[in-house]
């Protein structure tokens, strides 16, 4: 005893400080790496998310010309301009134009689509594959073919009116006839891939539910408004928020339909947000451009937050 | 019941991610090549905005430097200016040997820090060979020489012989000519050509083209020789729109935006009897209509010429790691002999006066343009240009005037309205 005496405080502690270093590692597995494993994501994010959005917003305060060293503060005088600027209400006014006329057929064309494909059918994959393709289209092919097709005098749209005795539709002069042609390209390419996700969240609904209500008698159509439609709002609520945002943004089709005129026509008649903020960057007047960029954001928000709001009622069962 | 198999739509996701990396590894073409041998390699990356057709002199270029490999890039017409722009201002990403159109030139030339000073390698002993104003344009205020010239834009006016034909009109080049002295002359011609009634065919393409070739001919266009922006006030700016706006009002436009695809379709399917050709457009509607070789001549533009339409430079930015090579690129490109060739295979009228002598180009003639001597039309029109100071952002102001004409055109502004509005645009551009 006398000679393991004074051992034992030297082991204890030794024993307890192993553990203790174990229950560490332990401890920092469990709290600690998730965070590690997450942090390549943010690291990139505040990189190319946080930094641009956080910079932009101090360039907004700024007379900031690209080629000159010096940028002058100015504020917020570069946001009292934009809200007075009738350009930029035009542009808004086209985003939401553009975005209701692509947007609310397009997810009301996808859900039907969805619905047809949820179903025995031969070749599954291929339509499938199918519906995706005009998306994996580059969006300059898709823009070029399809101005040819509104063109006003070659152009087989106006050909195929003109059986009807239309007479020919200046499809790039008119306010409403270019979002239209716009928004056509946009849903060749967005209906096929909203229409797979619906398909997929439609494929969790269970079986059940359909063979229920099929005894009981109800149309294919009753069970898509009764069943389907309520189990899959979740998917609904998103796909609304995603396009939504993707209607803010859209440039390609816009700045590609009037022949790389940053204008959006020459009236203005198609020019989105989007453009008008390069048309800005392109006139190297990032201060200006800057602002319009962050009021871009804020409606975003406002949108996705409206868009939450109205959809947000029922999550996913049949109430 | 199918789920989305994964088993199917791994292979095509890979395939697709593939062929993304591939094309991405191509775009990476900024880059010098890094290679051990002892002989320095270089790659030479030339910015151009569209094909200038310099591929046979790069060979050329290759034979006297065979360790320099040269890698050209093309971007649509003001992408590349405005890139270029950007490139500058961050210090990265321009090529070692860039293209400036006219309408740009005075943007650049006054950076003379972000450029190299071609004078340092040698090339002002070229100036002898240039005219003297198209020299001028490539110098910074301090008189460095920052840019080279390739061609210039001496002006005339192409026609289809079968339309005049048809709307009774001479087809012959020299009568045709005589028919419009003055662009009032001109419009008086179209209305004749448009009682005739010509099955869709109008006269000119549209009002943004002959707007600029009047303003082109003025002593002073949209800025004055101190950089003032003037279009709003001056006489001849004012003219010029009320002359297109009366055209237009006579119905002779075929309302297509120069360049777009409708234009294009619009060469090839005659829905336009004349069109304001600068040397280099005789290039451009050949490589556009392919179809309607023949069908074409070339006449003198109306109020006597003496305007410049286009013309470009090339310049050396710092950013480029082998000034010396890019210098002698240049020099190469805008040699006197490659000049001439490059009329003779893309129509680039030369900067060279020495060669508007030349019998090869004298005697050069078109066939795609029924065979017109387009090699005298051009230097009689490149002898009579009367060069105009060039703004820093005459661009931007002439797609503010484009813009405003094509309201009108469109019918959804009075010309009034239509002209307050270019105004307001102007006041917009800083």
């Amino acid at each position: 005893m006398a000679t393991r005496a004074p051992d034992r405080p030297a082991v204890a502690p030794r024993h307890r400080s192993e553990r203790f270093s174990r229950q560490l590692v332990h401890r920092l597995d469990v709290k600690a790496s998730p965070y590690a494993y997450v942090t390549p994501f943010l690291l990139l994010f505040c990189a190319f998310g946080l930094f641009p959005l956080v910079y932009t917003a101090w360039v907004s305060l700024h007379e900031w010309t690209l080629l000159s060293d010096v940028h002058e503060f100015v504020g917020l005088d570069n946001f009292a301009f934009l809200l007075g600027d009738e350009y930029f209400w035009n542009a808004t006014f086209n985003t939401v134009s553009i975005g209701l006329i692509s947007t609310v057929p397009q997810l009301l064309l996808a859900i039907w689509l969805a619905h047809l494909l949820n179903r025995p059918l031969r070749a599954q994959t291929l339509f499938r594959v199918t519906l995706l393709l005009p998306n994996v289209t580059s969006v300059v092919a898709v823009v070029v073919i399809f101005s040819q097709l509104f063109g006003r005098d070659f152009g087989l749209i106006n050909w195929v009116l003109s059986w009807f005795g239309v007479g020919a539709i200046d499809w790039n002069a008119g306010t409403a006839s270019s979002h239209v042609a716009i928004s056509t390209m946009i849903m060749w390419r967005w209906t096929g891939y909203n229409a797979l996700i619906f398909l997929a969240a439609m494929q969790a609904v269970p079986r059940e539910l359909y063979e229920a209500a099929t005894i009981d008698g109800a149309s294919g159509f009753t069970q898509l408004r009764k069943i389907t439609i309520p189990m899959i709002k979740p998917t609904i609520v998103f796909v609304v928020i995603t396009s939504t945002i993707g209607a803010m943004q859209v440039v390609a089709e816009p700045l590609l339909f009037g022949t790389y005129s940053p204008t959006g026509g020459p009236d203005r008649q198609y020019q989105t947000l989007s453009l008008f903020i390069y048309e800005n960057f392109a006139k190297l007047d990032f201060g200006y451009a800057s602002a319009i960029s962050w009021m871009m954001f804020v409606f975003i928000v406002i949108a996705a937050g409206v868009n939450y709001l109205l959809t947000r009622r029922s999550g996913g069962n049949l109430t | 019941m199918g789920k989305l198999r994964p088993g199917r739509i791994a292979p095509m996701l890979a395939a697709a991610l593939l062929a993304v990396s591939v094309a991405a590894c191509g775009g990476g073409s900024g880059e010098p090549a890094a290679s051990g041998q002892p002989a320095e390699k270089i790659k030479l990356t030339v910015g151009l905005f569209s094909d200038f057709h310099f591929a046979p002199l790069y060979e050329e270029f290759k034979k006297t430097h065979p360790n320099v490999e040269i890698v050209e890039r093309r971007a649509q017409f003001n992408d590349h200016h405005k890139n270029l722009t950007t490139q500058l201002a961050t210090g990265a990403g321009a090529a070692d040997v860039v293209a400036v159109e006219a309408g740009y030139i005075a943007t650049f030339t006054p950076l003379a820090d972000k450029f190299y000073n071609l004078g340092d390698y040698g090339l002002t002993n070229r100036q002898a060979d240039y005219l003297d104003w198209k020299w001028q344009q490539g110098l910074s205020p301090d008189g460095k020489l920052l840019g080279l010239g390739t061609d210039i834009g001496g002006t005339a006016m192409c026609y289809r012989t079968d339309l005049f034909k048809a709307a009774g009109l001479p087809t012959d080049r020299d009568e045709v000519s005589k028919l419009w002295p003055t662009w009032e002359d001109y419009s008086k011609v179209g209305q004749q050509f448009m009682a005739a009634k010509v099955k869709n065919a109008k006269w000119f393409d549209g009002p943004g083209e002959n707007f600029r070739a009047m303003v082109d001919q003025a002593p002073v266009g949209f800025y004055d020789a101190q950089n003032n922006l003037v279009a709003g006030t001056n006489p001849d700016v004012k003219k010029a729109w009320d002359l297109s706006v009366q055209m237009l009002q006579a119905d002779e436009s075929a309302k297509l935006a120069a360049f777009s695809p409708p234009w294009n379709t619009g060469l090839t399917k005659g829905s336009f009897a004349t069109i304001v050709c600068p040397s280099w457009k005789t290039g451009s509607i050949k490589d556009a209509a392919p179809t309607t070789s023949g069908k074409w001549d070339v006449a003198a533009v109306p109020g006597g010429g003496g305007g410049n339409q286009g013309g470009t430079h090339l310049m050396a930015p710092k950013q480029g790691k082998h000034p010396k090579e890019a210098a002698a690129l240049i020099d190469l490109l805008t040699s006197k002999a490659n000049q001439l060739k490059l009329f003779t295979d893309a129509g680039a009228l030369p900067s060279i006066p020495s060669l508007y002598d030349d019998p090869a180009i004298t005697g050069f003639t078109n066939p795609f343009f029924n065979n017109a001597p387009t090699g005298k039309i051009f230097t009689d029109a490149a002898k009579a240009l009367k060069p105009q100071h060039v703004g820093p952002k005459a661009g931007d102001v002439l797609t503010a005037f484009g813009n405003a004409l094509q309201r009108v055109e469109q019918g959804k502004q009075d010309p009034e309205a239509a002209w307050q509005q270019a105004l307001q645009d102007l006041d917009r551009i800083k």
